[in-house]
């Protein structure tokens, strides 16, 4: 069985498996409940000075039948006391020692209230400390959470303040509501964090009820914008630690969240760069139960791949994520139908015709039957029609033999630029 | 039937008509269904599961693409569970379950079983490992689920288990007792595989009484367990039993599940006596070896009769007729000493008997003549009276005595599970139930041996 322990910046935890900060770590029970589930680690619910929350507090996205797609929420940070909350994590970390325990933070961004907190909190013994300066909602409105994230300055102090006292890995946790995580994440790296996490919540409404014309969340009739999460986000999120992995002056390991639901999002996550990962909406929709599947699936997976050790995966395929410029456009691949796969839906053609470049002919064959066929000539391989297929197998998309050699908008500039020196 | 009649060439019934009916479920179908199951927490079709199998979790786990982990968590609950996926009455536990049915419609849960167990079967997935040698011995007699089912769970722990098969081939029921069209012989033996590869030795064409000796088994092992199960039909009892074309359903299952296909069937007339599960198979079997018209007959009714619902449906489906409240008296032959006639007598229901099902009672004067060419008996089964005996076991019409909590037989060193402690009325006697007792038992074995074996180690 495949050694599925991770080191995430001096962390030693038995799997890549943390509970993001957020409703489950709520309280030393529901962190114990996850651990004797078998989670490798749980970032603490939030501390600083206590809040007052609303309710109703969460909404999700539902999509054709599948619930949760996207969730999203307006719940504050710990609303119980801070010494409840310290009380509960010295317990929790006593009775389960080989397990993560990351404390979560958030004050205002001065130096005493971070020396102050950081202090405190490291006096009951946790594994490291994340720095929340990503919460986009309420928070936000008081100078903190996003409101921090969102300046590189005020990251790089804000981290700064939390290592002059740490003595215990800091990991600083970034907004995505942010034109460039590069600028965020670097900023991080500048002011000595020994990771980062992203992403954490996006700005989101889930909706408007039609009948009230209320917002789905809403607090007696009106509503606010909450932190957007679940399968949907994974892409945004994936795209973000890609971008952080490959920027060499960030350079310090990254915990991966964002709508991480299953061992197959964990390993693209940690081939992308990330050195662990957090959950929270999948837990939140089926319970700590789903760490079984996420850990065993994982194990199965390196297992059949002849990979001893998840840590031989983490980064595999940041080199292969770069710019636009650098993709070769000599590359050809075009879209073939398997007519006896096909179920004659005519969904690809209808998507290539009306939307994209009108390649796909419908036609008869010579015993009547209705074909689709690939004018291959005309198809720029955009994979509009195998997206749009619903059976597996009726659409390949095949890279045809290059007639010339790998040439990137980045080379044809510069040999244009040399044809011109000349 | 009609569509059946191109698979018989010149009088010849082909294997074709003998391959598992039912198509396996594609990636897609099973995708599909899998996402459909709401992963309920405390799911009522765990609770439904004599075997307790999480199921929610092994759905899941497909859902995933987690396959090897879905069949994993199958397999580990039920050491049959390849088998079970296929012949087990779902509607009447896990999908007969299922919250969704008050919804909009169950989760198919027997055909993702079976998608993740055939998965595991192409792809040779090494489930299991055997435990550390703890030098304690096991002998367990009978490899049918029961058999299986304890000795996998044996050789987990770290015993060492023989099995002691009277037949050349290991599986027992799943292997010989269930038709091919619903339970192909390769599942029971991958099953028996999945035991063997735990270190389990299995010892074929071994008879009690014959090779080897009860009290050679109760001295040289540790424990024994009796997992022997259930034998032949019984005797009509009725006159004209001895004539030509009288067939013993168990009989033809096993046939037909070795590939010998009588050919007597082809055009003929055939009456089923019984309508248990036994009775659907030999019925069924019957049409698929060409019969022209199959009768199953039945002194009770439609109520009364013990097939599930799914074997009464696919037996109809197949252009099986029912005759209920009828009861053969006596059988005719030719002068070739052939059946060709069955005299029968209408019966009606009275008063309520000790196992809860209605007396069937003759109509006085109801008798009639019906033309048969063969009749096929499924009346129950007999016990292997001989082999309890002879362990000098007690018991009841040759149902074991057991304490229900340890399985132990009135001999200190003897286990029973299975179809050898099935009673009339008590439990159940499915596939699915063996494997339940064939786990527990082997756990009071450890229970007995536990504290021993752990201060050895």
């Amino acid at each position: 069985m495949a050694d599925i322990s991770i080191d995430f910046a001096g962390i030693k935890s038995p799997n890549p498996y943390w509970l993001a900060s957020a409703p489950p770590t709520n309280t030393g029970y529901q962190v114990q409940r996850a651990f004797e589930a078998g989670w490798g680690g749980a970032v603490w619910k939030t501390l600083g000075e206590p809040i007052l929350n609303v309710t109703s507090r969460f909404g999700a996205s539902h999509f054709n039948g599948q619930r949760v797609a996207g969730f999203n929420n307006i719940e504050l940070i710990s609303d119980r006391p801070l010494e409840e909350n310290l009380k509960e994590i010295y317990e929790t970390k006593k009775l389960y020692p080989d397990r993560v325990i990351i404390a979560s933070l958030m004050v205002e961004p001065e130096r005493e209230k971070w020396h102050e907190i950081v202090k405190r909190v490291q006096d009951v013994g946790v594994d490291g400390f994340e720095l929340n300066l990503g919460c986009p909602h309420g928070m936000s409105e008081r100078g903190m959470g996003a409101a921090v994230g969102q300046h590189p300055d005020l990251v790089e102090r804000t981290t700064m303040y939390a290592k002059e006292a740490a003595e215990v890995p800091v990991i600083t946790k970034l907004t995505p509501n942010i034109t460039d995580i590069t600028a965020t994440a670097k900023a991080a790296a500048r002011g000595g964090a020994d990771a980062i996490s992203l992403i954490n919540t996006i700005n989101s409404l889930i909706g408007v009820d039609l009948d009230t014309w209320n917002t789905v969340p809403n607090v007696n009739g009106k509503g606010a914008h909450g932190g957007y999460c679940g399968p949907a986000v994974k892409p945004i999120a994936l795209n973000m630690v890609g971008e952080c992995a490959r920027n060499p002056e960030v350079n310090i390991p990254i915990s991966g969240i964002g709508g991480i639901s299953t061992w197959q999002d964990t390993v693209e996550f940690m081939l992308m760069g990330a050195g662990g990962v957090q959950v929270c909406t999948a837990a939140m929709h089926h319970g700590f139960r789903i760490i079984e599947d996420l850990t065993e699936g994982l194990e199965n997976y390196l297992d059949e791949k002849g990979i001893d050790a998840l840590s031989d995966i983490i980064g595999k395929s940041v080199e292969k994520y770069t710019d636009w410029s650098n993709l070769d456009l000599n590359h050809k691949v075009v879209a073939r139908i398997n007519n006896d796969v096909c179920i004659n839906c005519n969904k690809c053609h209808i998507a290539c015709e009306d939307t994209s470049h009108q390649c796909i002919d419908m036609l008869t064959d010579k015993d009547g039957n209705a074909i689709l066929r690939v004018r291959e000539e005309d198809c720029v391989g955009c994979n509009l029609c195998s997206i749009v297929c619903p059976v597996e197998g009726a659409i390949d998309m095949i890279d045809l033999t290059p007639t010339e050699p790998p040439m990137s908008w980045n080379d044809r500039q510069a040999a244009i630029h040399m044809l011109e020196k000349r | 039937m009609s569509d059946l009649l191109k698979n018989f060439i010149s009088g010849e019934v082909l294997t074709a008509n003998f391959e598992e009916t039912k198509p396996s479920f594609n990636s897609q179908e099973a995708l599909d269904e899998a996402n459909r199951c709401l992963y309920c927490y405390d799911a009522p079709c765990i609770t439904a599961c004599p075997t307790g199998i999480d199921i929610p979790g092994f759905i899941k786990k497909i859902a995933s693409g987690n396959l090897k982990g879905s069949a994993t968590t199958i397999m580990d609950s039920n050491p049959v569970g390849a088998s079970c996926a296929r012949v087990c009455p779902t509607e009447e536990l896990c999908e007969g379950a299922c919250v969704l049915n008050d919804a909009t419609k169950p989760i198919p849960i027997g055909d993702l079983q079976r998608f993740a167990t055939d998965w595991a079967i192409k792809n040779e997935a090494v489930l299991f490992q055997a435990g550390k040698k703890n030098g304690k011995t096991v002998a367990v007699v009978g490899s049918g689920p029961a058999g299986l089912s304890t000795a996998r769970e044996l050789a987990r722990l770290g015993y060492t288990v023989t099995i002691f098969e009277a037949k050349r081939e290991a599986g027992g029921l799943d292997t010989f007792g269930i038709v091919p069209f619903r339970l192909p012989k390769d599942i029971s033996f991958w099953e028996v595989e999945q035991v063997r590869n735990l270190g389990v030795e299995i010892r074929t064409n071994t008879e009690i009484g014959k090779d080897i000796f009860p009290a050679d088994l109760i001295d040289q092992y540790d424990a024994v367990v009796l997992a022997v199960g259930m034998s032949k039909v019984p005797m009509l009892g009725i006159e004209g039993e001895e004539l030509e074309g009288n067939f013993d359903a168990i009989d033809l299952v096993e046939k037909s599940k070795n590939g010998n296909y009588p050919e007597d069937f082809i055009g003929k007339r055939v009456a089923v006596i019984g309508a248990g599960n036994t009775a659907i198979d030999g019925a069924t079997t019957s049409v698929r070896l060409g019969a022209d018209n199959v009768k199953i007959l039945y002194r009770r009714t439609e109520a009364e009769m013990t097939a599930y619902d799914f074997e009464y449906e696919f037996a109809k489906q197949e252009g099986v007729e029912f005759r209920w409240l009828t009861n053969p008296k006596r059988l005719i032959g030719d002068e070739n000493g052939h059946v060709t006639q069955m005299e029968c007598v209408q019966m009606e229901l009275q008063e309520t008997e000790k196992d809860g099902r209605p007396r069937p009672v003759e109509i006085e004067g109801s008798e009639f003549l019906m033309d048969i060419d063969i009749v096929v008996k499924a009346i129950g089964q007999t016990r292997h009276q001989g082999i309890i005996e002879a362990f000098g076991l007690e018991h009841s019409g040759g149902v074991v005595k057991v304490d229900p909590e340890t399985f132990i037989t009135s001999h200190p060193k003897v286990y029973a599970a299975g179809d050898v402690i099935f009673g009339k009325g008590i439990g159940e006697a499915m596939v699915v139930t063996a494997a339940q007792q064939g786990k527990d038992t082997a756990l009071a074995v450890h229970e007995r041996f536990k504290q021993s074996v752990t201060e050895r180690s």
